[in-house]
């Protein structure tokens, strides 16, 4: 996860001192969407907030694609590995011009790439990101979306329609399938997240979940099998990537004079990420099973069931 | 037809040395997989565990095993060298036995000697005496004819690496003929070329007479450098076996006379190939077999050993032979020239695990067979030992039977040599531009004594028409020293065996090289965008630099810089032009620092970009370390807007990356697992092929 180290420099430079102080108050009050958001209309949106740009990315959707990470993030992950892009007010003003401008330029290397929008989170600039897209698929560029879905909310729900007709695949970082250990994680609420995934689902998104498995955190055989049976009820789900956690983000913290949360966490290795991920594919292959079996007896799409199994999501976001 | 070429289309490389027409005649192009490749056989495993041994040896003995100090090296000079001769298929060493390095004085005997004394042995003192008194080297040649600035120049570094004190390498010998012709047929057309020189005796002519005596001594003592091993190689190679060893033993006989600085194969799997068809059709060997002279030929092409200094390994970072062998491409018909040797070479690379060398140096075209390109990814992925260069690109110019020497530097095989001519070290040439002339380190004029630039601030204007009467001096002393060396290593070190596996009439490059050239386009950025305050010492000789403000970094893709780059490189490639080159050398340059980068930033001040004194270079047209913030294509970008046509001894552009950053492995999606879900077709392996169309070849 070496891709925006770089580009971030600059940034962590200029705005050590605010994201310090960002940091501070975001981890204090954490529930600061609508704020964000708020923040994010209230300026100019025919140009977004870009963090950096990597013209080289490999590991953000298919093919080499060119990845725009977009500034601010609702979100306060403690494995973070980029802080620096939290800050809903930093960021370099760009149009969809000048980002496609730059996809055009070295569009031979994207032939069987694209573009991906990631972050921060790139929801946050709905509006943006829209126009983003649609003038990307306009001139016939593979779109994919990164993101935690997290601003997401089923009243907004006709906002989305904009977005999800010009968006070709989802990369969806679920942090935890528990509630109370997603707020501990993030600092936000997890029913967004699943309300989006199933938005997601509705409109035939094909969705590739991301989970990073953290030691201690997200590494438990409880979670990862309710994460994956939660998971198997997805018809849309195209695709699982676990991520081992990684300690690169320290030396990132260090130079923004920020304390790292997960400090003494050590990294995980390729083969724990290996089980992590059997464990989830045996909670899927449960989860599909019973959904199954729930379809067969016609209950209501399951969904009642598995709200009555699970607790996981008020009736309001089922569809 | 001879009775060897049974089976063999027929055409004018029958009448003539024409190894291309054989090739385009006679080639079958493979576009399936891997799968009918063979492992290792027990033998060569058996060998390459022996070498392992051998090496493990040679490193507790501090980098050499043994080494000449009596017998001069030449094509016949020893008798025949075994790591175990039941074993082997394919024969031949440098000297009589594996690991020990021979003797090679004419390059010069000061560096002869050193080589040895480094590593703790001595030259015979005769031989000293001898080629101290009595028989003059290449390296005294050229001291004798430099002029003091060209002294001056060198020992402060402005101009680096020049093969003045050894062996220049970089040609390539056509080692194929050999297999296809013999070596009598070979002897019979330099015989009716020496007829077919000039009545009048003019210098030229004289010189062609000789040269072409040499060769033809050359090649009756590569008949008997056959011979020693138990082989007649005068006429044609009968099968697969034998025209890799005929071809080896050409190669061979080319490494025993010079200890080059690159001592490059060419590109030889798809001509082998052409064998290997005939004799699988004809059940002559299997599989397993030819696969196992492959596996044997390359074992022998990474036991090449030179006896060099320390100063030379730094130079190089390491022991590099650069024995480079060019895969694959494109035939300028459109059919793609993979064939499944150009499988079995790379495969080599896991039946005897991966190595440095041979170079094994994929000649990438977008349009190569999916397989072979998947097959060269993983393969890639497994040795990391594989280096690619722009086909599409080096095709329009070379035709479809050029090679590489040593990193990048391409020429049409048997016809076209070149006249490796090293580095001119362009960021201080503009320190010199800034100090008049002065060096920022040594403060010895070495340069003309133009005037310094005296301002509190760099006014880009006036840096720049300093620096263009700086870059025109530049190039005027590095072509001329350049002159020098070659003539004198036509005199006293003449590439006879190499030599005589060309044309007659062969085309010379003429190459130079850049150093420096981010670090160039950074400070001219920085002196253009930002603020640039030189920090003078007493006697007012700029030594440092104050930025002040930000400024585009070449690397980015931003044209602002990126334009400095391209001026800079067109420029000097200008100048280098304007001057003579010997024996009409057409002159290239090059911009393919790959290791010397770190010399060269040692021997440099600080630089206007900010970089500071000693600080490396980056490598070739790399843009300077951590200065790219846009990611590789951005990067890569930038280098590609470098014409190729003004460096056309080729742009290197080193690129490390961890495997993870190259995307995901196959576990993301589904598929495995039993699920009814499809697995996605929207997504895509990442593939190196979208690297094809830029213009730049990379190592």
């Amino acid at each position: 996860m070496t891709r925006c180290d770089m580009a971030g420099e600059r940034l962590i430079k200029e705005n050590a001192g605010n994201l310090k102080a960002a940091y501070e108050t975001a981890d204090k009050k954490p529930e600061k969407i609508y704020e964000a958001e708020k923040h994010v209309n209230k300026s100019d949106r025919s140009q977004g907030r870009i963090h950096s740009i990597e013209s080289f990315g490999t590991v953000d959707g298919p093919g080499i694609r060119l990845v725009v990470f977009f500034q601010g993030c609702p979100l306060r992950c403690r494995y973070c590995h980029n802080p620096d892009s939290w800050d809903v007010t930093a960021g370099t003003r760009m149009t969809v011009n000048e980002i496609l401008t730059l996809y055009e330029k070295n569009k031979s290397f994207y032939r069987k790439g694209g573009i991906t929008a990631t972050g921060g989170e790139p929801l946050l600039q709905l509006e943006f990101l829209t126009q983003l897209f649609a003038e990307a698929k306009r001139r016939g560029i593979h779109t994919c979306l990164d993101t935690s879905g997290i601003v997401y909310r089923d009243d907004k729900k006709e906002d989305y329609v904009g977005l999800f007709n010009n968006l070709d695949l989802v990369l969806l970082d679920i942090k935890h399938s528990e509630t109370k250990e997603h707020r501990e994680l993030t600092g936000q609420k997890m029913e967004p997240v699943l309300a989006f995934a199933r938005a997601l689902e509705k409109a035939r998104l094909p969705m590739i979940v991301r989970h990073v498995v953290v030691p201690g955190i997200t590494d438990g055989e409880k979670h990862l099998k309710k994460l994956g049976r939660l998971l198997g009820t997805f018809t849309n789900l195209k695709g699982l990537e676990v991520l081992p956690y990684h300690t690169m983000g320290v030396k990132k913290y260090e130079s923004m004079g920020m304390i790292y949360p997960l400090a003494g966490v050590p990294p995980m290795g390729a083969d724990e990420a290996g089980k992590a991920r059997n464990l989830i594919l045996e909670g899927m292959r449960e989860g599909r099973k019973r959904k199954k079996q729930e379809f067969s007896s016609e209950s209501d799409f399951g969904f009642r069931n598995y709200k009555e199994k699970f607790g996981l999501f008020p009736t309001k976001m089922l569809y | 037809m001879r009775e060897e070429w049974n089976g063999f289309s027929g055409g004018i490389w029958e009448k003539e040395i024409d190894i291309r027409d054989f090739i385009q005649k006679n080639y079958t192009p493979y576009d399936g997989d891997d799968t009918f490749l063979a492992d290792a056989t027990e033998r060569t495993k058996e060998l390459w565990s022996q070498v392992m041994e051998l090496t493990k040896q040679e490193r507790e003995k501090g980098g050499v095993l043994d080494m000449d100090t009596r017998i001069i090296s030449g094509i016949t000079s020893h008798g025949p060298g075994y790591l175990d001769r039941e074993k082997e298929t394919i024969v031949g060493f440098q000297t009589d036995k594996p690991f020990k390095r021979s003797l090679q004085p004419y390059g010069g005997i000061r560096m002869a000697v050193k080589a040895c004394d480094d590593n703790g042995y001595h030259v015979d003192s005769e031989i000293e005496e001898f080629f101290t008194k009595h028989r003059k080297t290449h390296n005294e040649g050229v001291f004798d004819a430099y002029t003091p600035e060209m002294r001056a120049c060198r020992s402060s570094h402005i101009i680096t690496g020049l093969p003045d004190a050894y062996g220049r390498g970089r040609i390539i010998g056509d080692y194929r003929r050999v297999a296809l012709y013999g070596v009598d047929r070979l002897l019979e057309d330099k015989t009716s070329q020496k007829e077919s020189t000039g009545a009048v005796m003019d210098e030229e002519t004289i010189r062609q007479r000789e040269e072409l005596s040499e060769q033809i001594k050359a090649l009756k003592e590569l008949k008997e450098l056959g011979r020693i091993y138990g082989y007649d190689i005068s006429g044609p190679a009968k099968n697969v076996q034998e025209a890799i060893q005929w071809m080896y033993f050409a190669y061979l006989a080319a490494i025993k006379e010079q200890n080059g600085a690159a001592m490059s194969l060419g590109r030889t799997s798809t001509f082998i190939d052409i064998y290997a068809e005939r004799d699988l059709k004809q059940g002559v060997f299997t599989e397993s077999q030819i696969q196992e002279f492959v596996d044997h030929f390359i074992m022998k092409l990474r036991l090449v050993k030179f006896a060099r200094t320390p100063e030379y390994n730094a130079l190089f970072s390491g022991d590099p032979t650069w024995v480079t062998e060019s895969i694959g491409g494109l035939g300028i018909d459109g059919r793609s020239m993979v064939t499944k040797m150009s499988f079995r070479y790379l495969h080599t690379l896991k039946n005897l695990g991966s190595a440095p060398e041979p170079n094994l140096t994929v000649l990438w075209s977008t349009r190569l067979p999916e397989h072979f390109k998947r097959f060269c990814a993983r393969t890639s992925i497994e040795s990391s030992s594989i280096q690619y260069e722009n086909d599409d690109l080096m095709r329009v110019t070379h035709g479809d039977d050029y090679a590489i020497a040593c990193c990048v530097s391409s020429m049409r095989v048997g016809k076209e040599m070149q006249f490796f001519g090293a580095r001119a070290n362009l960021a201080k040439c503009l320190l010199y531009a800034i100090n008049g002339g002065v060096d920022e380190i040594s403060k010895k004029q070495v340069g003309p004594k133009y005037r310094p630039i005296t301002s509190e601030y760099l006014n880009y204007e006036e840096v720049m028409e300093r620096f263009r009467d700086m870059m025109k001096w530049l190039a005027r002393v590095y072509v001329n020293a350049l002159n020098v060396i070659h003539y004198m290593h036509d005199k006293y070190c003449y590439e006879r065996i190499q030599m005589a596996l060309h044309d007659k009439n062969v085309t010379r490059w003429f190459a130079t090289g850049i150093a420096g050239l981010s670090v160039v386009a950074d400070s001219l950025s920085a002196i253009k965008y930002a603020k640039v305050k030189p920090v003078r010492d007493k006697e007012g000789v700029a030594v440092d630099y104050e930025v002040e403000g930000d400024y585009p970094k070449y690397g980015n893709d931003d044209d602002r810089v990126d334009e400095i780059a391209y001026k800079i490189v067109h420029d000097f490639m200008g100048y280098i032009k304007e001057n003579h080159t010997y024996r009409e050398g057409i002159p290239t340059t090059s911009i393919l620092t790959i290791t010397s980068n770190v010399v060269y930033g040692k021997a440099t001040g600080s630089t206007p970009d900010g970089r500071k004194a000693g600080e490396a270079f980056a490598p070739g047209a790399n843009p300077m370390h951590r200065r790219d913030s846009h990611g590789a294509v951005s990067s890569l970008s930038s280098v590609s807007k470098l014409s190729f046509m003004d460096a056309q001894d080729g742009i290197s552009n080193t690129f490390s990356i961890i495997p993870g950053a190259l995307g995901k492995e196959d576990t993301v999606f589904f598929g495995d697992i039993g699920f009814e879900l499809e697995p996605d077709c929207a997504c895509r392996e990442p593939n190196i092929e979208d690297f094809g169309e830029a213009q730049y070849q990379s190592n």
